[in-house]
C-alpha cells in the first residue's frame, strides 16, 4: 500500500522539467522541422524544374509514350519495327533485353562461381591457386574494364563473317556475333509442352511422397532421378510418339552477314560474359566462406554416423552452408541486374540504353525517361530481394 | 664375466637419418598434394594445361615480344599493317603507354602547372598513410589535417582558388552581388546561427553564452576556409573540363567516400532512431539509392538535377557527377556503419545513458568511437567499389582513368591491332594494383580487429 501511494505522489507532482529537454518535445519539434525541411526541398525542386522546362519549351508529362519512336534496335524479343513502334514498346524491349542478360547472367555466374569457389577449397594445390588467382583478378578489375576488353579486345578478334568459325550444326561464330541453329516446331509440338508441364508436377508429386513415405518407413527413394525422368523422360516419349516434329534453320555463312538461325548480337554476348565472369568471383568467394563456416565437427559426426563423403556434403554441409551463402548471394544478383545497365557503354540495347539514352536524347524529357527508368530498377530489385527474403526464411533454421 | 659375449647387441648408436624422400621433401610435397589419386592427378593435369595456355602467350606478350621504344605506330604494327614487326608479331606496345602517361594521369591540365597536381598528390598521400597505420603517432592532429585542412588546399591547388563569392541570402535589391555581399550575408547567418543556439540553450535551462561562443567560433573558421578559397594566390584558374585521367579517378573517389562518411552516419543513426519521420526518411533514401544502378543515377545528375536548381545557379559537370556519387555511395555507407551500431552491445548504450550523457555526448563519446573501428573494412571495401565505379563517369562524357585510355584509341598516331589490347591491359594493372592494396589492408585491419574474439 505504501509504495503505491508513493507511486501516486510522485507521478502527480511532476519535476519541473524546461520544455526543450522533454523528450517528447523535442522529437516531435525535430521531426517537425526536418519534415518541413523536407518538403521545402521538394517543392523548390519541382517549381525550378517547372521553370526551367517553361524556359526551354518542353513539354511535360507522359503522353510521348504513345507516339513513334522512329529508330532501330538491334535485339528485340517482342516484334518491333523502326517505323510503328511507340515509346512504349522501346521500353518493353529495353525491361525484357534487361531482364533476359541478367536472369542467363544469374545462371551462368552461379554454377561458375560454385565451382570456382569449391575449387578455391579443393586439395589440389594448383587448382586452388588458380581459382584464388582467378577471383583476385576477376574482382579487382571494374566492370566497365571487363566489358571493353571481351566488347573491344577479345570479340574484335573473332573472324569476318566471309571467314566465320563453323561449328557445323552448332552455328557460325564471327564478328558479327553468333549464329545458332534455329528450332522450328512442327504439328503438335504444343502436346510435347504440355507434357513438360505434367512432368514437372509429377515431379513434385514424386518429391512429397517420397519425403512422407521416408518420414513413415524411413525408406529412401531416388527422388531426383526419378524426378528427372518426369521432367526429361516424359516430352522426350510425346516427342519420340508424334514422330519427332522438330526441324533446325541451320545458318549459312554469307558474305555480309550469315543467313537464317537466330543471332546472338556481340553486344550481348560481350555484356554476357563480363557480368558472368566478374561476378562468378564474387559468388565464389562468398560460397567458399560459407562451406568454411560450417564446423568441422559436423563432418566429422556425420562420418561417425557412418554417412558416406557424398551423403555427408548432400545432407550435412550443403543444407547448413546455403543458409549462410543465400543472403550475400541475393545481393550479387541483385548487383549483376543492376550492373547490366552498363551495357550502355557498348550499346547492348538494355533498358538504360534504349529509353535512357537513345529515347531521351530524341525527346529531352529527362525528368519522365530517368524517373521511368529508376523505377523500373527499383521495382526488379524489391521483387528479387522478396523473392530470396521468401526463399531465405523457406531454407532458415527453424528453432523452437 | 667375459664369457657374457653380447656381440649380437648394437654397441654404437647410429646417426640420426633424414626422413625419407618419399615422406618428406619436395617430392612427397608433389606426391601429396597433386598425385594423390586418380581425380586428384587429372585436375592437376587440367590445372597445369590451363597454366600452360596463359602463361607463355602472357610472358611474350607482356615481356618477350612487346616494344618498349619508339615513336609512333610504326614499332607496333606487323608489315602487312604498315608497319616493321615481322607478320606473325603480336606483342604489348608499351611505347604507346609510355608516351601518353601524362595524360593519363593527368588528363590536358597544363604542363606548366602539373606540380600542383604532383603536390596535392603528396599531401594526400602523406597525410593518408599515417593516418591507416594503426601505430602511428599524432592521430588527431593528422586526422585535423585530413579532414579540414587538405582538402582547402587540395580545392585550392586544383582549381586555382580565388573563387567569387556573390551573397547568397539578401536579395540583390537591397544590395548588389559582391563579394562585399557575400560578407554580409555571411555576417548576418553567423548571427541567425548563434541566436538559434542561444534559444536552443535558453529552452533547455542553461547558460546560453557557451553554445553562442561555440557556434561562433564555429562560423569564424567556416570564415578562413572561405577567405582562404577566395583569396588570390596568383595561380592560373585550371577548369575541371581538361582535368582528367587517374587525377578525375582520385578526385570522384576520394570525394565521394568523404562527402558519404558523414552522411552516412547520419543515415545510419536515422535509420536506428526512435522517431518515426527520421526513420521513414532514411530507410527510404537509402532503399531508394541502393535499389537503382550508379549509371541512372549519374544520368540524373547530369540531366535532371540541373533542372531542379534554380535560375542561374550552375554546377559543373564533375561537380554534379560528384553529387550522385556522393549520395549513391551514402547508402551503402550507412548500411555498413548500420552493421557497426548492431554489433556494438546494449549495454554500452545503456551504460552511456546511465551516466548521463545526452544522445550528442554519448554517439560521439561512446557508440561512433566503437561502431566506426568495427567497420573500418567494411568501409575500405566501400571504398574499393566505389574506386571501380568511377569508371562510369565515362559514359557521362567525364575522362577518368579509363576515360582517357579509351580516348587514346581515336589518336591515328599510335593506333595498331594490338593497341587497345595493350592500353587495357595497363588499365587493369593500375586499377588490380590499387584495389588488391586496398583489399589487403582490409583484411589486415579486419585482422587486427579480430583479436580477442576467437
Amino acid at each position: 500500500m505504501a509504495s503505491d501511494v508513493a507511486a501516486t505522489q510522485q507521478t502527480s507532482e511532476e519535476p519541473q522539467v524546461a520544455l526543450l529537454n522533454r523528450p517528447e518535445v523535442r522529437s516531435m519539434l525535430f521531426q517537425g522541422l526536418l519534415t518541413l525541411a523536407i518538403i521545402y526541398l521538394i517543392y523548390s525542386g519541382i517549381t525550378n524544374m517547372f521553370d526551367a522546362l517553361d524556359r526551354a519549351g518542353i513539354a511535360s508529362g507522359f503522353a510521348f509514350l504513345n507516339s513513334s519512336a522512329g529508330f532501330a534496335i538491334s535485339q528485340s524479343l517482342i516484334e518491333y519495327s523502326q517505323s510503328t513502334s511507340t515509346y512504349f514498346d522501346v521500353y518493353v524491349v529495353g525491361v525484357l533485353n534487361t531482364l533476359i542478360v541478367a536472369a542467363i547472367g544469374i545462371v551462368l555466374a552461379t554454377i561458375l562461381g560454385f565451382v570456382i569457389g569449391v575449387a578455391r577449397l579443393s586439395d589440389n594445390w594448383i587448382i586452388g591457386k588458380l581459382s584464388k588467382i582467378y577471383v583476385e583478378i576477376f574482382r579487382n578489375i571494374p566492370l566497365l574494364l571487363h566489358i571493353f576488353i571481351w566488347y573491344f579486345g577479345v570479340l574484335r578478334l573473332l573472324p569476318h563473317p566471309r571467314d566465320s568459325a563453323d561449328f557445323g550444326f552448332m552455328g557460325l561464330l564471327n564478328n558479327r556475333g553468333y549464329f545458332a541453329p534455329k528450332p522450328i516446331w512442327g504439328d503438335g509440338s504444343f502436346m510435347i509442352f504440355i507434357a513438360f508441364l505434367i512432368g514437372i508436377v509429377a515431379a513434385f508429386m514424386i518429391g512429397s511422397w517420397a519425403k512422407k513415405r521416408q518420414m513413415a518407413t524411413g525408406q529412401q527413394f531416388p527422388t531426383f532421378w526419378a524426378g528427372l525422368g518426369a521432367i526429361i523422360g516424359l516430352p522426350l516419349l510425346v516427342f519420340l510418339v508424334l514422330g519427332a516434329p522438330l526441324t533446325w534453320d541451320i545458318p549459312v555463312a554469307g558474305g555480309f552477314r550469315p543467313s537464317g538461325g537466330m543471332t546472338m548480337i556481340p553486344e550481348f554476348i560481350a555484356l554476357l560474359l563480363a557480368l558472368t565472369t566478374y561476378t562468378a568471383a564474387f559468388i565464389a568467394e562468398i560460397v567458399r566462406a560459407g562451406i568454411l563456416a560450417v564446423n568441422k565437427g559436423q563432418t566429422e559426426a556425420a562420418h561417425a554416423l557412418g554417412l558416406r563423403q557424398n551423403k555427408t556434403l548432400n545432407l550435412v554441409i550443403i543444407p547448413q552452408a546455403m543458409r549462410i551463402i543465400i543472403p550475400p548471394l541475393t545481393s550479387q544478383y541483385l548487383n549483376l541486374t543492376k550492373n547490366s545497365s552498363l551495357a550502355v557503354a557498348i550499346a547492348y540495347p538494355d533498358l538504360t540504353s534504349v529509353f535512357a539514352g537513345t529515347a531521351l536524347n530524341q525527346q529531352g524529357q529527362a525528368v519522365e525517361f530517368i524517373s521511368i527508368t529508376m523505377l523500373t530498377y527499383l521495382t526488379i530489385s524489391l521483387v528479387t530481394s522478396m523473392f530470396m527474403n521468401w526463399y531465405n526464411a523457406r531454407m532458415a533454421l527453424v528453432e523452437r | 664375466m667375459s664369457d657374457n659375449n653380447i656381440s649380437y647387441v648394437r654397441t654404437e648408436m647410429l646417426e640420426e637419418q633424414p626422413a625419407p624422400l618419399s615422406e618428406k621433401g619436395p617430392v612427397a610435397w608433389v606426391k601429396n598434394n597433386l598425385f594423390s589419386s586418380v581425380p586428384n592427378t587429372i585436375m592437376t593435369l587440367i590445372g597445369l594445361w590451363i597454366l600452360y595456355k596463359i602463361i607463355p602467350p602472357f610472358i611474350s606478350f607482356v615481356f618477350l615480344e612487346s616494344v618498349w621504344t619508339g615513336a609512333d605506330r610504326a614499332v607496333c604494327a606487323t608489315e602487312a599493317q604498315g608497319g616493321v614487326q615481322g607478320n606473325d608479331w603480336f606483342g604489348g606496345c608499351w611505347a604507346y603507354v609510355g608516351a601518353y602517361m601524362k595524360q593519363f594521369i593527368y588528363g590536358r591540365y597544363p604542363d606548366a602547372e602539373l606540380w600542383r597536381v604532383n603536390l596535392t598528390g603528396i599531401l594526400f598521400f602523406g597525410s593518408l598513410i599515417p593516418l591507416l597505420i594503426p601505430s602511428a603517432p599524432y592521430k588527431s592532429a593528422n586526422i585535423i589535417f585530413t579532414v579540414v585542412i587538405f582538402p582547402v588546399i587540395a580545392i585550392v591547388l586544383l582549381t586555382g582558388g580565388h573563387l567569387e563569392f556573390n551573397g547568397f541570402l539578401l536579395p540583390d535589391s537591397i544590395m548588389a552581388p559582391s563579394t562585399a555581399k557575400f560578407a554580409v550575408d555571411f555576417v548576418i547567418l553567423s548571427l541567425i546561427i548563434a541566436g538559434i543556439a542561444a534559444l536552443i540553450a535558453r529552452g533547455s535551462d542553461k547558460n546560453p553564452m557557451p553554445s553562442v561562443m561555440g557556434a561562433l567560433f564555429f562560423m569564424g573558421a567556416v570564415a578562413v576556409i572561405f577567405i582562404v578559397l577566395g583569396v588570390n594566390f596568383g595561380l592560373e584558374h585550371v577548369e575541371t573540363p581538361i582535368w582528367g585521367g587517374l587525377l578525375v579517378t582520385l578526385v570522384i573517389a576520394v570525394t565521394g567516400i568523404a562527402a558519404a562518411l558523414p552522411l552516412g552516419i547520419l543515415l545510419a543513426l536515422g535509420r536506428r532512431s526512435n522517431m518515426m519521420f527520421v526513420r521513414l526518411f532514411s530507410v527510404i533514401f537509402i532503399e531508394f539509392w541502393r535499389g537503382v544502378p550508379l549509371i541512372t543515377v549519374l544520368f540524373m545528375s547530369s540531366v535532371m538535377l540541373p533542372l531542379f536548381l534554380p535560375e542561374g545557379v550552375e554546377f559543373d559537370k564533375l561537380l554534379r557527377a560528384l553529387i550522385g556519387v556522393a549520395l549513391f555511395s551514402a547508402a551503402y555507407m550507412a548500411e555498413v556503419v548500420r552493421g557497426g551500431l548492431q554489433a556494438l552491445p546494449k549495454g554500452q548504450f545503456e551504460g552511456a545513458m546511465a551516466l548521463g550523457l545526452n544522445w550528442g555526448q554519448m554517439m560521439r563519446l561512446i557508440i561512433l568511437p566503437q561502431a566506426l573501428k568495427l567497420v573500418i573494412p567494411g568501409i575500405v571495401n566501400t571504398f574499393i567499389g566505389l574506386f571501380k565505379d568511377t569508371t562510369l563517369v565515362l559514359i557521362i562524357g567525364l575522362f577518368d582513368f579509363l576515360g582517357t585510355i579509351q580516348l587514346s584509341y581515336s589518336d591515328p598516331t599510335w593506333s595498331s591491332p594490338v593497341q587497345n589490347i595493350t592500353g587495357y591491359a595497363f588499365a587493369a594493372f593500375i586499377y588490380f594494383l590499387f584495389c588488391y592494396f586496398m583489399s589487403r589492408y582490409s583484411t589486415f585491419m579486419e585482422d587486427k580487429l579480430n583479436t580477442g574474439h576467437r
